[in-house]
């Protein structure tokens, strides 16, 4: 069985983040990435799965610049047998659409029995790539999965709000987005890092997959206008004294801005 | 709160991939299933002996060794960096490893027979078999070269005899790599610990580096076969070697105590507010967190120079000294600084600070002293020897 990976390198949970000059993006310069989180839940299922059935073989793959192989090298560390880098320019700035496409493409070179890839990223939470790659592909697919199964067909629990979980079956191929905590991520042995030097990472440039012009930030429907903090809110007042004295302030302000 | 390793002058770059990684794992390891630990093992004085199979699994044990033995084959840089995280966690913690990896498995690899290589290597790797390396006697710390262990040729091996003294794992070893004179010149023997006349006592009452097992040999007419000696030892030389492994290794370790002490200063800074705001906003406190920073800033880059001069076989052992005496008497600076800008939570065990205050008392002391390495440096830049020997 063969499974693709999905994985976006974002700045690290740790990172201190400061708008760019242009006010359309974060500063990336010197700060510390990582795998999107909810991916890393993807990988660690697919390593899982690799574990139980001999003969599986993980390929991950990521968009990105060069500092990408940094995470597919870790992602060959934990134990994927391949990676796929898409390095272009000419894939910055894509949207969900833009994004799903490449990745579309790669499976279709790589035709997988089973996709995975993070229910959202930590960056753009946009959870769009998941379903758009699974449309474009034509494969069933679900999402936010808490735990995973494989008999034959593909199990996955999924969480819902409330707390309900639903349970559904997938024929393969078919695509499966992870939630963060379904598994607990394994951490690269030494062993694993250094045997990750040898493995390979397959280098491919937008034209390659089929895609000049089709994708990048001139192709994206969806542009980010701007980013900004917002400036933080003014006027608060803190209202002090007893419960009853507070309440009864509390009571008067209400009256006097007229809200009620 | 997690903790963000000091980068202020993105050494980040100057890391290679495996490295980054190497460190990332190791980081890792210590945040999830160290720091859980430590705050109750450094209560009880006990080393967390449950961890030792996953340290192993994660190849943390002789981690520059060639893969034929088990091991991973990093570089010393990335060993470096093993260091700093796990001293991060506590200096016990980055002893153990240390013992086990540059005065254990090193001496095996680099002085012992194919047959020592190929029965102890992988099993000492695995955590399977622990190793303690005895030099130091009651009489001869700073000069061990004055030692009074003994080995004589006797019924077609050895006999040793002597006390060792202060030594790391002595109790949990399997096996002791035991510097001992024979004819006149200092040797290295493999004594299994289960040898009659081989007997180890902990010792009780430390107030520093209580997270690590450190224990008293007595030999008394212990006997080991001819092969148990490390035929590449017979100077002085081969455990001096050992120690410069060591001593780089703590030269990066130093800087992990430092950077957790700063870390947790910094954040209690900007958090505590006394008078009309947050203490780090006061010039005084502001000097003490610069001068931080600073300290751990240059220790980084001694610490990474000299990992690449050693991985390039170009480092000479005075070198080494500068980078242990410098980042480890730095690194106690910082501690005792950043206690203070904790005020009295600083005494107290639910910060890290004053545990690695007073771990870094012991990393100050063992693997040469402060003033040792100040002499071995003088004695190169001056010709002069000072030791008074
Ligand atoms: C917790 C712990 C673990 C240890 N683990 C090990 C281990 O695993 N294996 C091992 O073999 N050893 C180990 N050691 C021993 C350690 O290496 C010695 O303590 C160290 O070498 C210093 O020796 P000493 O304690 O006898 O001090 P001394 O040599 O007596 O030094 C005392 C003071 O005198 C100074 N001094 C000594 N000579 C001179 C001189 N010529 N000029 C100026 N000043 C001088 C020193 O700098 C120091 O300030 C450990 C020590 C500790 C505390």
């Amino acid at each position: 069985m063969k499974i693709m990976v999905c994985i976006k390198q974002v700045p690290h949970q740790d990172a201190r983040l400061d708008v760019n000059g242009a006010g359309t993006w974060i500063q990336e310069e010197n700060i510390k990435f990582e795998i999107n989180p909810y991916d890393q839940n993807a990988l660690e299922a697919a390593l899982q799965l690799k574990d139980k059935e001999a003969g599986t073989e993980v390929v991950v793959v990521s968009i990105g610049p060069e500092r990408v192989t940094q995470s597919l090298r870790t992602a060959l560390g934990m134990g994927a047998d391949r990676a796929v880098h898409v390095k272009d320019g000419a894939a910055d700035g894509s949207d969900s659409l833009g994004t799903a496409k490449i990745l579309a493409a790669v499976a279709k070179a790589e035709s997988p029995d089973l996709i995975f890839a993070g229910f959202m990223s930590d960056d753009g939470n946009l959870a769009a790539t998941g379903p758009m790659l699974a449309t474009l592909l034509g494969i069933p697919h679900t999402t936010t999965a808490v735990s995973f199964q494989k008999n034959g067909a593909i199990q996955v629990e999924r969480e819902l709000e409330g707390g309900a979980l639903e349970v559904v079956e997938l024929n393969t191929p078919c695509l499966v987005t992870t939630q963060t905590g379904m598994n607990q991520v394994r951490y690269a042995s030494l062993k694993g890092i250094m045997a990750a030097k040898k493995k390979p990472i397959d280098v491919k440039t937008v034209a390659d997959l089929g895609l000049a012009g089709q994708v990048g930030a001139d192709a994206a429907k969806i542009k980010i206008e701007k980013l900004y903090t917002p400036p933080k809110g003014q006027g608060a007042e803190i209202l002090s004294g007893s419960v009853d004295e507070v309440v009864g302030k509390l009571v008067g302000k209400i009256k006097e801005l007229g809200l009620l | 709160m997690p903790f963000r390793a000091p980068d202020y002058y993105a050494i980040e770059e100057l890391l290679t991939d495996e490295e980054r990684q190497v460190r990332d794992t190791t980081r890792r390891f210590v945040d999830e299933e160290f720091m859980p630990r430590i705050v109750e093992s450094y209560r009880a004085g006990t080393f967390p002996n449950e961890l030792i199979p996953r340290i192993a699994e994660l190849g943390l044990f002789g981690p520059t060794l060639p893969e034929e033995y088990g091991c991973a084959g990093v570089s010393s840089v990335a060993y470096g960096l093993i260091c700093q995280e796990l001293e991060r966690g506590d200096s016990g913690l980055r002893s153990f490893a240390s013992v086990q990896s540059s005065l254990v498995m090193y001496p095996i690899w680099a002085f012992g027979s194919d047959e020592h290589k190929k029965s102890w290597l992988p099993r000492l790797a695995k955590g399977e078999a622990i190793g303690c390396f005895g030099l130091t006697e009651p009489d001869f710390g700073s000069n061990p070269s004055g030692m009074r262990t003994t080995a004589r040729r006797a019924d077609g091996g050895f006999v040793l005899d002597g006390v060792k003294r202060w030594i790391t794992n002595g109790n949990l070893a399997d096996v002791a790599v035991v510097w001992a004179r024979l004819e006149d010149q200092i040797h290295g023997f493999l004594v299994e610990t289960d040898r009659p006349g081989f007997t180890a006592e902990e010792m009780h009452g430390k107030l520093s580096l209580r997270a690590s097992v450190t224990s008293e040999l007595f030999l008394e007419n212990v006997w080991i076969p001819a092969e148990n000696h490390l035929p590449g030892s017979g100077r002085m030389k081969a455990p001096l070697s050992c120690l410069s492994n060591a001593r780089y290794g703590i030269s990066w370790g130093a800087l992990g105590a430092a950077m957790s002490c700063y870390d947790t200063a910094l954040e209690y800074a900007k958090g505590r507010v006394m008078f009309s705001r947050p203490i780090a906003g006061y010039q005084l406190v502001q000097r003490k967190l610069v001068e931080m920073i600073t300290e751990i800033t240059k220790g980084q880059l001694l610490a990474l120079r000299l990992g690449r001069l050693k991985d390039a076989g170009k480092v000479r052992p005075e070198q080494i000294s500068m980078a242990k005496m410098n980042n480890v008497s730095k690194a106690l600076a910082i501690a005792r600084e950043a206690r203070d800008i904790l005020g009295g939570n600083g005494i107290m065990d639910e910060y890290p600070i004053m545990r690695h205050m007073v771990n870094l008392e012991t990393v100050n002391t063992y693997e040469g002293t402060e003033d040792v390495h100040r002499l071995i440096i003088g004695k190169d830049i001056t010709g002069f020897d000072a030791f008074g020997a």
